[in-house]
């Protein structure tokens, strides 16, 4: 079993769901398939959807709803 | 009252434009920063810094009680909201003046009135200023939209009363598709706002985008003329002028004193905008919203009356009267204003953060450049992206664009992605220099003359 990393392509903040009052895209231990949004990132207001990139067994978020983020810094890990 | 220091609650460009106008007037600044943003510029012009939080606005810039907190450790005696964030939130008015301090804009009641769009509507028709046809206030049934629109013809726009910026709208071309989508409008303004309410306004097309600039304080107003802001992408203004040259002299007067009418009706104290729509065809003028804040086109008021806005917005604040007089707000020349985003025009305008490694400013006669930038400045990701604003002036429109094509060709900004170039295209294209523009225009040109050239052309200095 291998380890893949979701990086983030951009600074600013991430969110785990599309709108305050909507489940979040996934919660640790979900499968992904590749084109699986997890997540966006909103970058001087504007929103760019994160995808998963890779398909697992099980993905587990290093991130919290709403934290910001560096560009490169590592938002999930996916189990393979 | 006394007015000797103030808490400047905002940042970016318009901190440093608030900071610049209180030290004019020897008022002490104390700025507040998140944690993302203590090395802005107005954090280093200030007199004292104070950081309130995270970066997440609604933890720093949209705290009330950290930002009222602030205040209350600074020992200030007022506080300025700039634009956008809390500048327009009624609660945070009350709570500034419920700890005592001056809150630098109109009052609690009157930012809640004007801010309510229907509310709004039902105060410019008493003070007589035209608005768009449609609903008398909010429509409670599918039955009422559709005998409204029997008085007003189709397309129509469904808003929903909570809503505003542009979101919670839709239009309908006939009386079939209001059937459809009412109902479903009505929902969606009850899950996004909390609020079901409807309204109905005829879309007005082809239609400039006038706003007049008004002063208050509280028992008399002035207006310091209007402001073209046609130019728009996404409901957002992108290039804004003043005086708006194509208005009919006599139109132009009775605008400008519709604003002051609906303004003294309410004993608006402070600065406001009052937004229009304008039909080149029919010569008629709608009110649209009022804004009870600065705005960020400000400086094409102050370049070609002289006044500076924001110092006076102080002195009423302090509770002096006006001083000055309708008859002294003379128009000299003509401005235009520039928003300098950190956007690439080329790549569907998406912005970038990074650091500034080489910022040129040209300078001169009639030119101005409102930023908070300064080379190795790290623009972080958190907030929108407004970089700065060129503001150029000139005898008259003609003149004024040739200043600005020398002024875009001077300003250089490394590091991060600008819409220099989309500027540098408007200030040479032949349809912005006739002025023949309505607020549909800049989309469409976008699509076809930018994209044509890629904008690579107004690049070739």
């Amino acid at each position: 079993m291998s380890k893949h990393e979701i990086r983030s392509p951009l600074p600013g903040t991430f969110y785990r769901s599309s709108a305050p009052d909507v489940p979040p895209f996934k919660t640790d231990g979900d499968p992904v398939s590749s084109s699986d949004a997890i997540g966006l990132i909103e970058v001087m207001k504007t929103f760019q959807e994160i995808q998963a990139g890779v398909a697992g067994g099980s993905i587990r978020f290093l991130v919290d709803n709403e934290e910001p983020v560096m560009a490169g810094q590592v938002i999930a890990e996916v189990e393979q | 009252m006394k007015l000797r220091s103030v808490l400047v609650a905002n940042r970016g460009e318009i901190a440093v434009r608030i900071i610049r106008a209180a030290r004019a007037l020897g008022i002490r600044t104390v700025q507040v920063y998140s944690a993302a943003d203590a090395d802005m510029l107005a954090v280093k012009l200030a007199d004292e810094a104070i950081e309130i939080g995270p970066p997440a606005p609604k933890k720093s810039y949209l705290n009330i009680e950290a930002v009222i907190e602030a205040a209350k450790r600074a020992n200030v005696d007022a506080v300025h909201p700039g634009y956008g964030f809390l500048s327009e939130n009624g609660d945070f008015a009350d709570a500034v003046v419920a700890a005592g301090l001056i809150f630098i804009g109109p009052s609690g009641d009157a930012i809640r009135l004007l801010g309510d769009k229907v509310a709004a509507r039902t105060v410019a028709e008493k003070a007589g200023v035209p608005t768009v046809p449609g609903s008398d206030g909010r429509i409670s049934s599918l039955a009422e939209a559709l005998s409204v629109t029997e008085r007003t013809g189709y397309p129509v726009m469904i808003k929903a009363a909570a809503g505003g910026g542009g979101r919670g709208i839709r239009i309908v071309n006939d009386a079939c598709e209001l059937e459809t989508q009412f109902p479903q409008a009505s929902a969606e303004a009850l899950a996004s706002f909390g609020d079901g309410g409807l309204y109905l306004e005829k879309v007005i097309t082809r239609a400039r985008h006038v706003e007049v600039q008004i002063l208050g304080d509280g028992k008399n107003v002035v207006h310091c003329h209007e402001r073209e802001c046609s130019l728009q992408r996404r409901r957002q203004k992108v290039w804004e002028e003043a005086p708006s040259f194509l208005l009919p002299s006599e139109v132009r007067q009775k605008l400008c004193d519709s604003a002051v009418a609906l303004a003294r009706s309410v004993g608006y104290r402070g600065a406001g905008t009052v937004e229009y729509l304008y039909d080149d065809e029919t010569r008629e003028f709608y009110f649209i919203e009022v804004n009870t804040r600065i705005q960020v086109e400000h400086p094409v008021t102050e370049m070609i009356t002289g006044i500076d806005l924001v110092e006076e917005m102080f002195r009423i604040a302090a509770g002096a009267p006006l001083s000055i007089r309708q008859a002294d707000i003379k128009v000299r020349g003509h401005a235009i204003e520039c928003r300098i985003n950190a956007e690439d025009p080329r790549r569907g305008f998406m912005p970038a953060p990074g650091k500034i490694e080489r910022l040129d400013v040209p300078e001169g006669e009639g030119i101005r450049f409102d930023t908070m930038l300064y080379e190795g400045y790290v623009i972080p990701p958190f907030y929108d992206s407004l970089l700065g604003k060129l503001i150029v002036w000139g005898e008259d429109r003609a003149a004024c664009l040739v200043r600005l094509s020398q002024a875009l060709e001077r300003l250089r900004i490394d590091g991060v992605p600008t819409t220099i170039p989309l500027h540098r295209a408007l200030a040479a294209d032949p349809q912005i220099a006739k002025g023949a523009f309505h607020t549909r225009f800049l989309e469409t040109w976008l699509e076809t003359e930018f994209a044509a050239d890629g904008g690579r052309a107004a690049e070739v200095a």
